[in-house]
């Protein structure tokens, strides 16, 4: 829905650090993208070759590294994979947990040349 | 040369939302983020709110949509300070549309202030605005799956307002097996089951939501 805006705020962060760096070109970028951040990474890539033209990072290959859902029972202290979004915890049955991953959505780093 | 960015994309927004959420907590305003599909109910939970909140805490209100301030004229009837956002096609609200929109409240004189986000289950629940506290309207018109496919929402509210429950029994609504899903995604969830139609179920809502702000800072029974 609103990837659009979310591939210029990528292209945005990227372009700061590689003119810090003082980039002539960035090359790859990666993207940590939690399976429960509602982006679909698809869209994102549809937009970053329009949103990079005629930029220094015109070209680069955009990585997404998936982060899957994992939650962490306080009860137990088990730590497990969620699926179908269920937070009960499979080894108590309760629901006292919270989540460890799955929300992150951040530029983790820049390949610049 | 690889360069460690480490930068999350919705920092810019993450950082005006918790300035607001700063200014919001030194007035001891309870800012509630309201958001539902078109048509869940948000604008007549809204105004059964008001009507019930009347002499109990001041309330004002922030309505975003698209485009159009028929929501907000309605609101306005009620006396409370309305704030108008037309996001021009934005499918949700984001933090520096509610800045610029606070700056034209009275936060001294106010207690709670609830937004209305625009209709939609997906991106709002995306973009923190600086709100204390997150709810959102299912009505029983959209069936009792939803959770499952709008997880997301579901699982960042911290309270679920179960609209148009007069129409249970019309369709297929299985309101025991919305309570199961939804426990399983957000065991922390508050559920309220309403008809803002008839009325029924409000109270409890608004009983609670005054006390929530009572805890915030604001000041019961001095409107």
């Amino acid at each position: 829905m609103h990837e659009l805006g979310v591939t210029e705020s990528i292209a945005a962060i990227c372009l700061k650090h590689a003119q810090r760096n003082n980039a002539r070109r960035i090359i790859k970028v990666n993207v940590k993208l939690g399976e429960l951040a509602g982006i679909v990474d698809h869209y994102v890539s549809f937009y970053w070759d329009m949103v990079t033209r005629d930029t220094i990072a015109q070209g680069a290959e955009l990585n997404f590294i998936k982060v899957p859902v994992v939650a962490y029972c306080k009860e137990c202290e088990e730590r497990f994979a969620v699926e179908e979004f269920d937070l009960t915890c499979p080894r108590c049955g309760r629901a006292e947990t919270e989540l460890v991953s799955g929300r992150e959505f951040m530029v983790e780093s820049i390949e610049i040349e | 040369m690889d360069v460690e960015v480490l930068e999350g994309i919705f920092d810019a927004n993450e950082k005006i939302a918790r300035e607001n959420a700063s200014l919001l907590l030194a007035h001891g305003v309870l800012a509630v983020n309201l958001m539902a599909s078109p048509g869940a109910g948000k604008t007549s939970l809204i105004a059964g709110t008001l009507e019930r909140l009347e002499g109990r805490l001041r309330a004002g209100v922030i309505e975003g949509d698209i485009a159009s301030s028929v929501d907000a004229e309605k609101i306005k009837a009620y006396g409370v300070p309305v704030v108008q956002i037309n996001t021009g096609g934005a499918c949700h609200l984001d933090a520096v549309m509610i800045r610029q929109a606070l700056d034209h409240l009275d936060l001294v004189s106010l207690d709670l202030l609830i937004i209305e986000n625009v209709g939609n289950l997906v991106c709002p629940a995306e973009f923190k605005l600086g709100e204390s506290m997150r709810a959102m309207i299912l009505s029983v018109a959209e069936g009792h799956d939803k959770p499952l496919k709008y997880p997301l929402m579901f699982s960042e509210s911290d309270v679920l307002v179960v609209n148009k429950t007069d129409l249970i029994g019309l369709g297929d609504f299985d309101m025991e097996e919305l309570r199961g899903t939804v426990k399983r995604m957000n065991p922390d969830m508050v559920i309220f089951e309403v008809s803002c139609r008839t009325g029924d179920g409000l109270d409890a809502w608004v009983d609670w939501l005054a006390e929530k702000a009572v805890e915030y800072g604001g000041r019961a029974g001095k409107a």
